[in-house]
């Protein structure tokens, strides 16, 4: 840790931040719009397909046609995000380099291994995409089945290999600073960093989630309208139910990466919980408005927060006294965007309770699963719940970080491009990015406004369902 | 001799970047110069029928090579970046309005929205592939110091050799696109459409190669050291270039277009290979050479490794990405 710190100063030095105000708030205006923009794209990329298989998988096996049309559908949407995911994905590495440079030419070598994998996973993910939205009609069912199957396993890849190198940011291993040059790079330990494992196992977790809950919730939608058939039940209860599973997990592994900031990023812990004195019996503050000396107006549980940390009232955690005020995050943002998160998480969580105890009593009593307006209501919430916890999470992470863009190494100032005019290119960014979100929004809801499947329909004719 | 490796396998993902997303961003320059909604129809129809279910996996290519100069070049990636960060975030919008607009296209049923859609794409693909090629005229003429952002945001691609490279670019993706396209026009059993877009083919043949005689004289006068270059060590290539030019457009007259395909790839990887030789072994001209450049040996051998290991996984999917879509629909009802 001393030898990062040294360092540190070494590199400030280096670029001496030449950057404008207006131009760093624009890049990094920039960077955080199209990256929350992406975020969400590629988490219905890599819980998508899954959900797809899954229905297809259902209509092979039991020859419904629903299942079969709604299978469909969801290629037919995930070709779309797919294609925009792409290209935002693509965006963003181009912004590595246009507005992060400074950052990029020093250390683009040493967190060049995951992205590099990153590339390979993504192109097999395209290559398969490719295949299986187009063979539909050239392979036999299971067959094509199996082509999908490469989709799910490249993109869970791919987030695993681009958070890995987040990860590093928070965590930065496997190099050393020598007078300004950065010397011995040891490129695995710097992708498989202490950082890595909580960071991409939640963010998996997530991108499941995301996807469920959304595409659950379009089904619910359809639901109160009173569109109760076969087609939309299996659209709902298909993907809710797997991020009904998925959520308590989730929740373990939040825990996991709350606790795992304690130990090695406790600046970012005590912005989280608004903790700015080091010490024992610190309760757990939910809501409040930091004031630079603590929470205010917050509701406090006692020494909540050293039981969460150490299981022990007594436990000390370490404050933001620690550092000085200029190495701050923005403790009320960060701490607010992580109580939202938590509290979707569990709002998540008793839902899927819900439907666990639908299914319990139903299995007894027999029929289908009731879908009673009272369940439905806030089932279609779910699904913008989740991406607002995905979007909080995301902030949680980022923010936390501030002021640093390599956690304790390099400033996020000293990384930006010191060419003039970045703001012009934050408004042409927003312009494009809105006329982008117009169009996918459209399109997706002319997808999703399909004609419901008849009562006893011939299994040929499914496939000349209008899939648009 | 890492660094050389590294360096060559970013070419080749270059190369065929230029030569598959060449062929994409062409696509669509067809697609815009196709004329109205109904006489366009049948080409804009098989112009989404081919590029479809590729489009994507070419795109990649581009990704690859921003990925491997950061990873393998660092300091160059930042100067290129921080210096001609114009053109690359138009060419980036370009390349977002492109495939969103693409995607939008093919997923709408109304005229009104595949005119917009289709408008969008296809100016972007004619825009994207300019911007991209300025990027390289900058670099190739020298415009591109180290460190970050030391060269003129405007000069370094508002220059005789930007412009020749945006206008090269642009044709040269039209020529690849309509050679590429009259093939697979010709294996649908449409020859009439097989034609005339040979027809297209050997026009932007002859105004490529007609670009690429006027820009002997713009580098003779804007970029010497390439110029020098070029008419020494990348002669050979150079002149394989120039006949295999020659060869395919004699080809597409005799309606041998798969042969014509493999012709016009090699010009124009010729040409890349031929800029790559004529700079060796400097990255950014006057300044920065492959050694100065080149990341730690350990972070080359892993970069290389790992592409070895993932291309044992990526030839076979890409063979049977392109095996099941460069053979016709089996006779098969589409029911299931």
């Amino acid at each position: 840790m001393t030898r990062t710190l040294l360092s540190a100063g070494v590199l400030s030095v280096y670029a001496a931040g030449r950057v404008s105000e207006g131009d760093l708030a624009a890049a990094r205006a920039q960077m955080g719009f199209s990256l929350a923009w992406h975020i969400i794209v590629a988490c219905l990329g890599v819980g998508l397909p899954a959900l797809t298989l899954l229905a297809e998988w259902y209509g092979i096996r039991t020859g419904n046609p629903a299942h079969q049309l709604l299978a469909r559908r969801w290629a037919r949407a995930m070709g779309v995000l797919f294609a925009v995911g792409a290209v935002s994905g693509t965006i963003l590495s181009f912004e590595m380099g246009l507005l992060w440079p400074g950052l990029m030419g020093r250390f683009g070598q040493v967190i060049g291994l995951p992205f590099a994998l990153e590339g390979i996973a993504f192109f097999v993910e395209a290559i398969f995409l490719g295949i299986y939205l187009y063979a539909w009609d050239r392979l036999p069912p299971r067959r094509h089945l199996l082509t999908g199957i490469p989709i799910v396993v490249a993109g869970t890849a791919s987030a695993f290999f681009v958070v890995c190198a987040n990860a590093w940011m928070n965590q930065p291993r496997g190099f050393t600073v020598r007078d300004g040059k950065v010397v011995h790079v040891n490129p695995w330990a710097a992708m498989l960093n202490p950082a890595a494992p909580p960071q991409t196992v939640h963010m998996i977790l997530a991108a499941f989630m995301v996807a469920s809950f959304l595409a659950a919730a379009v089904y619910a939608v359809a639901m109160l309208r009173g569109r109760r058939d076969t087609y939309h039940r299996a659209g709902f209860f298909i993907p809710f139910t797997l991020g009904a599973i998925v959520t308590p997990f989730q929740i373990y592994v939040g825990d996991w990466a709350a606790r795992f900031l304690s130990r090695y990023q406790p600046t970012k812990l005590a912005a989280i919980e608004g903790v700015y004195r080091t010490r024992s019996h610190v309760p757990l503050t939910i809501g409040g408005v930091a004031d630079g000396n603590g929470l205010k107006y917050g509701l406090e549980i006692p020494n909540g927060l050293s039981l969460l940390v150490g299981y022990d009232p007594g436990t000390v955690v370490k404050g933001l006294d620690r550092v000085p005020a200029a190495q701050r995050p923005p403790v009320t943002a960060v701490h607010w965007a992580f109580d939202l998160m938590v509290a979707i998480g569990f709002f998540l969580l008793a839902m899927g309770l819900w439907l666990l105890w639908a299914w319990w009593s139903r299995r007894r009593a027999g029929g289908e699963l009731p879908t009673p307006r009272l369940f439905l209501a806030p089932a279609a919430a779910a699904g913008p719940a989740a991406v607002v916890a995905l979007e909080c999470g995301w902030s949680v992470t980022e923010l936390g970080r501030q002021p640093w863009i390599v956690w304790g190494v390099m400033s996020v100032r000293d990384a930006a491009n010191p060419a003039p005019g970045l703001m012009t290119g934050l408004w042409l960014v927003l312009v494009v990015y809105t006329a982008m979100t117009v169009a996918t929004v459209y399109v997706l809801r002319r997808l999703a406004r399909g004609t419901p499947v008849p009562r006893a329909p011939q299994e040929e004719d499914v496939a000349r369902y209008p899939v648009v | 001799m890492l660094a050389d490796a590294a360096l060559a396998v970013m070419w080749v993902g270059l190369t065929c970047y230029a030569l598959f997303g060449g062929a994409d961003f062409g696509a669509g320059v067809w697609d815009l110069l196709a004329g109205g909604a109904e006489r366009g129809r049948a080409r804009r129809g098989l112009i989404e029928h081919s590029i479809g279910p590729v489009w994507e996996a070419n795109h990649v290519w581009l990704i690859f090579v921003v990925v491997m100069l950061w990873s393998a070049f660092s300091p160059v990636f930042a100067a290129v970046m921080s210096t001609l960060y114009i053109p690359l975030t138009l060419a980036a919008l370009g390349i977002i309005a492109r495939g969103a607009a693409f995607a939008f296209r093919k997923a709408s049923t109304e005229l009104w929205q595949q005119r917009l859609f289709g408008a969008c794409f296809a100016l972007s693909s004619l825009l994207t592939p300019f911007f991209l090629g300025t990027v390289a005229g900058g670099v190739a003429s020298g415009r591109v110091p180290p460190g970050l952002a030391e060269g003129d945001v405007l000069t370094s691609w508002l220059n005789p050799t930007s412009m020749l490279g945006g206008v090269l670019a642009v044709v040269t993706c039209a020529h690849l696109a309509a050679v590429y396209l009259c093939a697979d026009a010709d294996r649908e059993g449409r020859p009439e459409l097989a034609s005339v877009l040979a027809r297209d083919a050997v026009i932007s043949g002859l105004a490529a190669g007609v670009v690429a005689l006027a820009g002997i004289a713009v580098l003779h006068a804007d970029a010497p050291a390439l110029f020098h270059g070029l008419t020494h060590r990348a002669l050979p290539l150079v002149v394989v270039s120039a006949v295999a030019g020659v060869t395919g457009l004699g080809l597409l007259a005799r309606r041998r277009f798969v042969a014509a395909r493999a012709a016009a790839a090699l010009a124009v990887a010729a040409i890349l290979w031929a800029w790559g030789a004529a700079q060796y072994p400097a990255l950014l001209v006057g300044s920065t050479t492959l050694t100065g450049a080149a990341a730690n040996a350990s972070v080359l051998w892993a970069v290389l490794v790992s592409l070895g290991a993932g291309a044992v996984v990526l030839v076979p999917s890409l063979w049977l990405l392109y095996a099941t879509f460069q053979r016709g629909v089996p006779e098969r009802p589409s029911s299931r």
